[in-house]
């Protein structure tokens, strides 16, 4: 423990020693207490159940401990995890008990079990208030998954689970060199659209910016908001497309020196013209009303034709279930080339692996953890997940035999033709302190006339004040 | 019964000492011990790093924005609301003008006392999702959709004007207690000095600004208190009805939405610990500077 007020030197004035003297004096006994009280657990390893490695046990679980799994409550549900994963860990060991709960605040549920060094076995970190996960991976929380990549699939005869992977998962949930989270559902992100109302208007999805801004000024004509997404609690759907535009431009590398918090990442050429081209769609085509709204109430105004492009990932065919009209047909596109000279194709997509699971290292049964993420990433856990969430998973072919809705089978249609145009970003959930920064920026950039200029020295100001924790 | 006086008193007194020294005392003191440390909140283990946090805060724009943004709460929120309380406690006491040297409250006042009370029990969060739809930024708002009748364009409420809007609801919801409050004053105020201002000549206006007034004092003080510390709060308005949670770009934030933003969003416990302590130590300024101000003019009756 450090205490820097031990240096009195460094202050002069008589007061402020004294107010030194006064904290240095409540400092010794509050170290002690803080352990006690506020911590209030130890930092002992707790003793942690194993069984024997077999071909069977790949990872050593011991066969009669419980296994406790805290699921996410949101727009997957839960039952994916109570009707598929659970069973499935619960037929392979039936003396196993699995303790499942859900809840909608994770953090609230699960902070004080970190702090305290009782945590879950496995848990699903998402939702508006998950935990920081650089932070717990930082703070030695969370159990590196190597052998759970080395092991045999469960029902994929002949593979590791690694080998069943998509290309890039691992990498996903990789923190400096070593994997600690599996980020389960493959995510697609693009500019979600009506094919009925595209049908209907003769319209066709846009691959040249030229192509997109004629487009738009058709749905202007016709009244319809021709582009938006919802500026109260959604800005990160926009900053994404901003960023993907910038790759489309200067190539994926931009986005890989935005993660590692180079000097002048965010200023960049590519950059820049990115978000002077979003700008302008935001001042001419979009609605500033929708600054003021969430993302629920933009997206029913979607499904109500109002609105004609909408920014967002994979998941929205899901969430909107209930309020999509017959017909509507959710369609995605590729966000359109912006210059001539792109390095990437039109094709190229946001495309990751998301939704995070990871398991406590300082759980009671933490190979036990492991095993229920493989069970998870069995091909018949990945297959029921599909069928009951509509999203896609990161095991390769697990959707193939399943009827595929019509928002996903776009999806994967453009994930085919983005080919290896493929990439993503992590800075977004390394650093929470710049999501927050660049919701803010993009707002302003897109609905309050700000400048790109302003947007990238912001971001760039921000970042150079952040202390570097991962790279890539 | 004199020996057994303290033995009697220590008695009585131990139990509600040591519950309120458990359950206040001692998370006072936690919280500051936390804000001297690094504690992300994730584990166990943290470092002292002695002021820090409190360094780190007097260097944070959004910390002084949130401050900025304070002082306006602390100076408008008290000063509406008491003197629309007064105006509303004035009317349902005395507006009815007088009957045999009586004054009376305008007509229906029983009812109105209701009305106003009524946003008081209204769970916060409630006010909050409602005043969502009344400040709805198009057609679909209560607001807007009564501004399209006489042609004007939609106004952009919690974009445009974040602050006033918010401050719009705390009064709404406020007010209806101090006109209870102001009510329950004026009627303890006694009659024969009514009864001769009336026979001197004097006014309603006049009653209300030379009799009523310096007659409420204390009680318009004391509100001044609760509402100066209902300014420092605000949170769960701001979350519910802001833009991007004390948005757009921090336009709305306050103390409590930073506490919250660096303690649960960026598990930084320490830092949001010491804006807790320089909330608590502004509060408590506050409180007393107000409660002394006053003191001097405390007229009797």
């Amino acid at each position: 423990m450090s205490n820097h007020t031990d240096s009195p030197s460094a202050l002069n004035r008589r007061s402020v020693l004294r107010r030194t003297a006064a904290v240095g004096l409540l400092a010794t006994p509050a170290a002690g207490l803080l352990s006690a009280c506020v911590g209030g657990g130890t930092d002992e390893p707790t003793t942690q159940a194993t069984g024997q490695v077999s071909a069977e046990n790949p990872l050593g679980v011991s066969v009669d401990t419980p296994v406790e799994v805290v699921i996410f409550d949101g727009g997957l549900g839960t039952k994916y995890a109570t009707d598929v994963h659970v069973p499935s860990y619960q037929k392979k060991f039936p003396n196993s008990k699995v303790t499942f709960s859900s809840t909608q605040e994770v953090s609230t549920a699960l902070q004080p079990r970190f702090a305290s060094n009782t945590p879950p076995d496995m848990v699903n970190n998402a939702g508006s208030k998950l935990m920081d996960q650089g932070k717990l991976v930082e703070a030695g929380q969370v159990a590196d998954l190597t052998d759970l990549f080395a092991a045999p699939s469960l029902d994929i005869a002949g593979k590791t689970v690694a080998d069943t992977l998509i290309p890039g998962t691992i990498e996903q949930g990789t923190f400096n060199g070593k994997p600690y989270v599996l980020n389960y559902a493959y995510t697609v992100f693009g500019l979600w659209y009506s094919g009925k109302l595209f049908k209907d208007n003769g319209w066709t999805a846009p691959t040249s910016w030229a192509d997109f801004t004629a487009l738009l000024e058709k749905m202007k004509a016709k009244g319809i908001t021709p582009y938006s997404y919802a500026g109260a609690n959604a800005a990160y759907y926009q900053y994404l497309v901003i960023l993907t535009t910038a790759a489309k431009i200067g190539g994926p590398d931009v986005l890989k020196a935005i993660d590692n918090l180079e000097k002048g990442a965010w200023t960049n050429d590519a950059v820049k013209q990115a978000a002077t081209l979003w700008g302008e769609i935001g001042a001419k085509y979009g609605n500033k009303a929708h600054l003021g709204l969430k993302h629920t109430e933009v997206q029913l105004q979607q499904n109500q034709y109002k609105v004609g492009f909408y920014p967002s990932g994979s998941w929205l065919e899901n969430e909107q279930s209930k309020d999509t009209p017959a017909g509507f047909d959710y369609q995605v596109a590729a966000i359109p080339g912006a210059t001539a000279s792109d390095k990437l194709p039109a094709t190229g997509l946001y495309a990751a692996a998301g939704e995070m699971y990871f398991v406590a290292s300082k759980g009671k049964n933490v190979q036990g953890g492991k095993e229920y993420l493989r069970h998870m990433l069995s091909k018949a856990g990945a297959k029921g997940f599909t069928e009951l969430t509509k999203s896609l998973t990161v095991v390769t072919g697990a959707a193939e035999g399943l009827t595929l809705s019509p928002g996903l089978t776009s999806a994967n249609a453009a994930l085919t033709a983005a080919g290896a145009a493929n990439f993503s970003f992590r800075w977004d959930a390394w650093y929470k302190n710049l999501d927050d920064e660049c919701r803010a920026a993009t707002n302003k950039l897109m609905f309050q006339g700000g400048t790109a200029d302003e947007f990238c020295t912001r971001m760039q100001a921000a970042a150079d004040k952040t202390e570097k924790k991962f790279s890539r | 019964m004199r020996q057994g006086k303290y033995p009697f008193v220590i008695g009585f007194l131990i139990a509600p000492l040591a519950l309120y020294g458990m359950f206040v005392l001692r998370p006072i003191a936690a919280a500051v011990q936390v804000s001297m440390t690094n504690w992300s909140g994730l584990s166990p283990n943290f470092d002292f790093v002695g002021l820090e946090n409190f360094q780190k805060l007097l260097d944070d724009d959004k910390v002084w924005l949130a401050a900025k943004h304070h002082v306006f709460l602390l100076v408008t929120l008290p000063v509406i609301t008491i003197a629309l309380a007064l105006f509303f406690a004035f009317l349902l006491n005395m507006g009815g003008g007088t009957r045999g040297g009586m004054m009376t409250g305008v007509w229906g006042s029983k009812f109105y006392r209701v009305v106003f009370f009524l946003p008081q029990v209204l769970a916060v969060v409630i006010v909050g999702v409602i005043f969502g739809r009344v400040y709805a930024p198009d057609g679909s708002g209560v607001l807007n959709r009564f501004l399209e009748l006489f042609g004007v364009d939609a106004v952009q409420f919690m974009a445009e004007y974040g602050l006033w809007s918010i401050l719009g609801v705390l009064v709404w919801q406020a007010v209806g207690f101090y006109v209870v409050l102001f009510a329950a004053g004026m009627s303890s105020i006694p009659a024969e000095i009514y009864e001769a201002a009336v026979m001197d000549g004097a006014s309603r206006v006049t009653i209300f600004f030379r009799v009523t007034i310096p007659l409420l004092m204390e009680t318009v003080k004391v509100a001044w208190v609760y509402l100066g510390i209902l300014a420092m709060d605000a949170f769960a308005l701001v979350m519910v009805l802001s833009i991007d949670e004390g948005g757009p770009d921090g336009a709305t934030t306050v103390l409590p939405v930073q506490i919250y933003k660096s303690g649960i969003r960026e598990s930084d416990y320490g830092y949001a610990s010491a804006l807790g302590v320089a909330l608590a130590v502004f509060t408590i300024i506050f409180a007393v500077l107000s409660l002394r101000g006053g003191k001097r003019n405390a007229v009797e009756h």
